[in-house]
């Protein structure tokens, strides 16, 4: 509606805060929708299946999603600046590979995890150069180092894979946290959108990827280094694709070309399931944890249930066109109120 | 002299086709038969599908948009064209053909209406519907396949079958390259469309309306994703769950190498064309020079990578020049 | 004979929150050149956007040659007769000039194939009545800014209309390209055609038009034919009131240089640019749009990178890269477009006021909300900005006060050079008033101004010194007791180079 604003003086501007408009605001925000669809999957699956509110399965469930949350978390930053990456699935696989590799080679954990991340933050340098060094939009270029990253892992390995690690290497995605059921993986992940989220919400680059997601010129005629920001992303979403691959090759144990193939997808339908906007500067990281747990006990319970993993990827689809058309309906809505009000 | 260099230089398709020029000489120096005549037409065979697919991507990929349901709706629309086939053998293949075309169409429809009248950007639609359709798949063939001793004859040639000498997959993407050319160049719908993408406010101010080619551009996509899909089952002769995954990627990479911006307003269907080929030879031509098939991806993305870093190069030398130009 | 041809019948038209037009009446009669007045904000593109289907009216009527008309879409209205020239650059950058001026209404052959060589013909001809010089098949990106404009006035003419709507046609032409339009304009005029003309210049008004409507704040205010009528009448009933204290000037103690600009160039904007800035002066900027103002601005800043020339502040040459390192140096630079440039507009008041200095303001990167929260109540207090709260969104405020609150974000940087382009463009008188009482007040307490304007009465008002430039020249720099109107238009439109 912003364009429709323009040169309005103040006057004319209609004031309303009753309560009830206040209400109004607060249930139809996309985080209470979805909390609200959370609780919903919790209670049913619950009434479904004795099986689902077992703290044991609860736990272990979270092992199928962690990797794929934990590359959701950067992914918020590089689209809410507007940006798109569809090439961290294949940088995983590139990362995994290069895993499988040294450890063929005789490499110990900690070089192999080293290795990984390092392959990680090089693919996400090499996607941000490209973007911001010569001004390419960034789905074009993540189209072109989607096949690249996973061609250059399956020219070399071919049918082939990797699967010898070593022991302690299995600890990572296949771990708990001391003598209690929680699983390594989980608890990475919940530090990792601690620290995700307290650089959104909490800090100064936080403020200024909202800056650069709603207007890059603004933000630029406002010192705000737009490229450097947005080659940051680009590196971190590297970087915790890296992590993912080490988790993930950890957990089962073996390096494919193929590994986590469509990850990308599921990575961006997250964060866009979450509330973020794919045109940049709206959303937090609240709504997006919501929705991986959404999805995630989702699958769970209709496993449970034996629907199969097929109709999951209806109602994913589904779920993602509504977090984006219930939004819209509803300022619709609104607008619609607003001006019948103004009429009367 | 040196001018019509620089214009040569400065038309993308003129560009492309001495690329491919380069890169057949470059094939058949290591194996003299690349370019025999029956290889290259199982190169053009090859690459029909693309042609027609990438056709319909290049529409949406003008107006701004793109489509990543391509490849679900090629296996939503080949999957209930095979199992009607296979239900009932009797009836004509043709017929069959323009089901499997309809199919497409509304799963088009079904895109178009979520962008232009729910507002719902395209790259979100169709990862939507990208899952929804290839789900969809998997309830109508129950997980099951449609083999080639389950299918007709009749249906299996329908991309075998020859017009004069030529492949009929080979025919029909002629085709639909022809009716594209015509549509975006001498239609007024087609002409809309760089309007849309080119600016929006503008076109706006002329009456261009938005929504209506946005629903077109889906719809049109998804008629030839219909097509593509009865071809690619025939062809293969097995309609399987997993058809086409993927395949999105190829059909943007070739409008991304034929010159389309990915921003909308500008490209032509000849260079979309060029695209595909090129695709098309570079696949053909691995296992001529002895790569083996393993190659293809990272082969496929460097080039895309390398033909969009020297599109943006020779574009700013171009844009300086210009400014260079102006005001001495 | 005149006779009504378009005739607007308590129109209104509202956005969610907003009236933009309310109770308009306005009729447009058939060999006349009607002008449309009202300062930015009045409503004027708004009721351009009804005539042309661009917008529906929530409520009125809309009547042509006597019965009532419904333009669903822009195409309606260009089927009825009606053409417009949109303000804002409505090309198509990526087509050619035949294809921009035939988008919308294409020639077609019988079988409804497009007819391309009808239509480079046709352009041909409305290219040589303009007298231009251009290709029919060159792209749209490769031409100027005037071209451009000329273009889309070719393209209004392409359409056979009964009316003619003309937003702001001139902004950017040169004295003999406005030349060519009156021609036209006449010739329209003579073919009993109607037009509608929106221009800020009173001179043209008065030489081109012989009626006149005036709006203020979305309303109908008067009308009036311009040959009785004086420039005091017209300005009384835009404002609202007179002009006396529209430019506060005080004066101000004009110290040592703090910037010297030397040979300052951009390739294709402008070359050899200098000029000198000294404390507590008033610089002013003037020039037509496109001759390179902004441009030169923006590179001073650090947004576009200069070819060649020289930048030294304080006696010191600096290269600046970043707006970041301009920000350093203590420049500051409140840009042309505030919806685009200035303001974040779906971000709150507060964010916007901090967003220049949000590193330097939060200890280790984190945010202090405390910090924040005392700049924005200063800088906000000071600019007097009119909102609910420092929480609520930019675009829930009017024009004027968005622009007090970049005003507020720059000032809060604690500058010793304030850029300010277009300070004023699309504001309320009131705001507008404040604004140069308070560039005022910053330039008497030491702050060095620039000040880019199209307003000429703005440059001539505020200004100690002026800068003209012309296609991307300085064409002359002319002190306040020197300059009127006469030498700076002149000066502007390169009749006269030199000094």
């Amino acid at each position: 509606m912003s364009d429709k604003l323009k040169h309005v003086s103040q006057s004319r501007l209609i004031n309303e805060t009753s309560f009830k408009e206040r209400l109004i605001e607060t249930v139809t925000k996309w985080e209470f929708i979805l909390i609200v669809l959370f609780a919903g999957v919790v209670i049913f699956f619950s009434n479904a299946s004795p099986y689902f509110l077992n703290y044991f399965n609860l736990m272990n469930t979270t092992f199928n999603f962690m990797e794929k949350a934990i590359m959701a978390l950067p992914m918020i930053f590089v689209i809410m600046c507007g940006d798109i990456d569809i090439s961290v699935a294949s940088i995983l696989a590139l990362s995994s590979f290069a895993m499988g590799h040294a450890s063929a080679a005789g490499a110990g954990t900690p070089e192999i995890i080293l290795i990984g991340l390092c392959v990680g933050m090089v693919c996400g340098i090499f996607n941000g150069l490209l973007i911001t060094g010569l001004k390419i939009p960034a789905i074009a270029v993540t189209l072109g180092s989607q096949s690249l990253f996973r061609g250059i892992s399956q020219a070399i390995l071919g049918d082939q894979a990797y699967t010898q690690y070593p022991e302690s290497f299995a600890y990572f995605g296949q771990g708990y946290v001391g003598d209690t059921l929680i699983p390594f993986e989980l608890v990475l992940f919940l530090i990792l959108a601690a620290v995700m989220g307290f650089i959104l919400h909490k800090t100064s680059y936080g403020r200024k990827l909202y800056a650069v997601g709603n207007s890059a010129t603004a933000a630029r005629f406002s010192g705000v280094p737009v490229a450097r920001i947005r080659f940051t992303n680009m590196v971190l979403n590297g970087l915790f694709a890296g992590i993912a691959a080490v988790l993930l090759t950890s957990r089962i144990g073996s390096t494919r070309p193929n590994i986590a193939n469509g990850w990308d997808m599921e990575a961006i339908t997250l964060v866009v399931l979450g509330g973020v906007s794919i045109s940049g500067g709206k959303g937090n990281i609240f709504g997006v944890i919501i929705a991986i747990f959404l999805l995630g006990y989702l699958k769970f319970g209709m496993g449970l249930l034996n629907i199969s993993a097929r109709s999951m990827i209806i109602i994913t689809g589904f779920l993602l066109i509504a977090a984006v058309l219930i939004p819209e309906m509803l300022g619709r809505f609104k607008a619609k109120r607003k001006l019948m009000k103004q009429q009367a | 002299m040196k001018k019509s260099i620089e214009k040569i230089l400065q038309n993308r398709e003129l560009n492309l086709v001495g690329l491919i020029i380069i890169l057949l000489i470059l094939v058949t120096i290591r194996s003299p038969r690349f370019l025999e005549l029956r290889n290259v037409e199982r190169i053009v065979n090859d690459t029909a599908i693309l042609i027609m697919v990438a056709a319909g991507q290049f529409l949406v990929i003008l107006t701004g948009g793109i489509d990543l349901s391509v490849g679900s709706t090629i296996a939503f629309s080949g999957m209930a064209a095979s199992m009607l086939n296979e239900a009932y053998p009797a009836m004509p293949v043709y017929l069959i053909l323009l089901i499997g075309v309809l199919v497409g169409t509304a799963l088009g429809a079904f895109n178009g209406s979520c962008v232009a009248f729910g507002k719902i950007p395209p790259i979100i639609t169709t990862l939507g519907t990208m899952s929804i359709f290839r789900g969809f798949t998997f309830v109508l063939s129950k997980g099951q396949w449609v083999t080639a001793h389950e299918m007709t004859s009749a249906y299996t040639m329908i991309p075998r079958g020859r017009l004069f000498g030529i492949p009929n997959l080979t025919t029909w993407a002629i085709f639909i390259f022809i009716i594209m050319y015509y549509f975006v160049k001498y239609t007024r719908h087609g002409r809309e469309i760089y309007a849309i993408g080119g600016n929006k406010t503008a076109a706006h101010f002329v009456g261009v309306s938005e929504k209506k080619v946005n629903f077109m551009v889906f719809t049109i996509s998804g008629a030839l994703c219909g097509l593509a899909g009865v071809m690619w089952t025939a062809r293969y002769a097995a309609a399987v769950n997993e058809t086409a995954t993927g395949f999105e990627l190829q059909t943007v990479a070739a409008c991304v190498l034929g010159g389309v911006s990915i921003a909308g307003g500008s490209g032509t269907i000849t260079g979309v064309l060029l695209g595909a080929l090129f695709l098309g030879i570079i696949n053909n031509a691995l296992p001529v020079v002895n790569l083996s098939p393993f190659y293809q991806m990272a082969i496929q993305g460097f080039i895309v990578l390398a033909a969009i870093v020297a599109n943006v190069l020779m574009e700013q030398r171009n844009e300086k020049k210009l400014l260079n130009r102006r005001r001495q | 004979m005149k006779k009504t041809i378009l005739e607007l019948k308590d129109i209104a038209k509202y956005f969610p929150g907003i009236k933009a037009l309310d109770n308009v009446d306005f009729t447009i009669r058939t060999g006349e050149v009607h002008a449309l007045i009202g300062e930015n904000g009045a409503g004027k593109s708004t009721l351009v956007k009804i005539m042309t289907g661009v917008y529906q009216p929530t409520k009125g009527k809309i009547l042509m040659e006597g019965s009532e008309v419904h333009f669903g879409t822009a195409h309606d209205a260009q089927a009825a007769g009606v053409a417009a020239i949109h303000q804002e650059a409505s090309m198509f950058t990526e087509l050619t000039v035949t294809e921009n001026i035939f988008m919308g209404h294409h020639l077609r052959k019988k079988g409804g194939t497009l007819d391309w060589k009808a239509m480079r013909q046709h352009t041909q001809e409305l290219l040589d009545r303009l007298e231009l010089d251009i290709n029919p098949d060159t792209l749209i990106k490769n031409l100027g800014t005037a071209q451009r404009h000329m273009v889309e006035i070719a393209k209004a003419l392409s359409v056979d209309a009964q009316l003619v709507i003309m937003d702001e046609p001139t902004s950017a032409l040169s004295l003999h390209e406005v030349e060519e339009l009156y021609k036209i304009i006449r010739q329209l005029k003579d073919e009993g055609k109607a037009i509608v003309f929106i221009s800020h210049k009173f001179d043209e008004i008065f030489e081109i038009c012989d009626y006149f409507t005036v709006f203020r704040d979305g309303q109908y205010i008067g009308e009036g034919e311009v040959a009785t009528s004086s420039v005091d009448e017209i300005v009384k009933m835009m404002v609202g009131r007179s002009l006396g204290h529209m430019f506060p000037k005080k004066e101000a103690a004009i110290g040592e240089a703090v910037l010297d600009v030397k040979g300052l160039s951009l390739p294709g904007f402008f070359k050899n640019v200098s000029f000198t800035l000294h404390k507590g002066e008033i610089l002013g900027f003037f020039g037509l749009v496109g001759a390179g103002r902004s441009e030169v601005m923006r590179t001073i800043f650090g947004i576009d990178k200069k070819s060649e020339g020289t930048i030294v502040l304080n006696g010191h040459e600096i290269h600046i890269s970043s707006p970041r390192l301009a920000m350093q140096r203590g420049i500051a630079y409140v840009p042309e477009d505030r919806q685009e440039q200035g303001a974040i507009l779906e971000m709150s008041l507060s964010h916007n006021i901090t967003l220049p200095q949000i590193d330097k303001i939060s200890p280790f990167g984190v945010l202090n909300k405390k910090t924040e929260k005392t700049i924005t109540e200063e800088f906000g207090n000071k600019m007097e900005i009119k909102a609910a709260n420092w929480k609520v969104n930019a675009n829930t405020l009017s024009g004027g006060n968005q622009q007090k609150v970049v005003l507020a974000k720059w000032l809060a940087t604690d500058p010793d050079i304030l850029i300010l382009d277009e300070p004023t463009k699309g504001i309320d008188v009131a705001t507008k008033a404040a604004v140069h009482e308070f560039v005022s007040e910053m330039a008497a307490a030491g702050l060095a101004v620039i000040l880019v304007s199209s307003e000429l009465p703005e440059v001539l008002g505020m200004a100690d010194r002026i800068v003209v430039m012309h296609e991307g020249h300085v064409s002359k720099v002319l002190n306040r007791d020197e300059a009127n109107s006469d030498n700076v238009i002149l000066a502007a439109t390169g009749h006269e180079e030199g000094m």
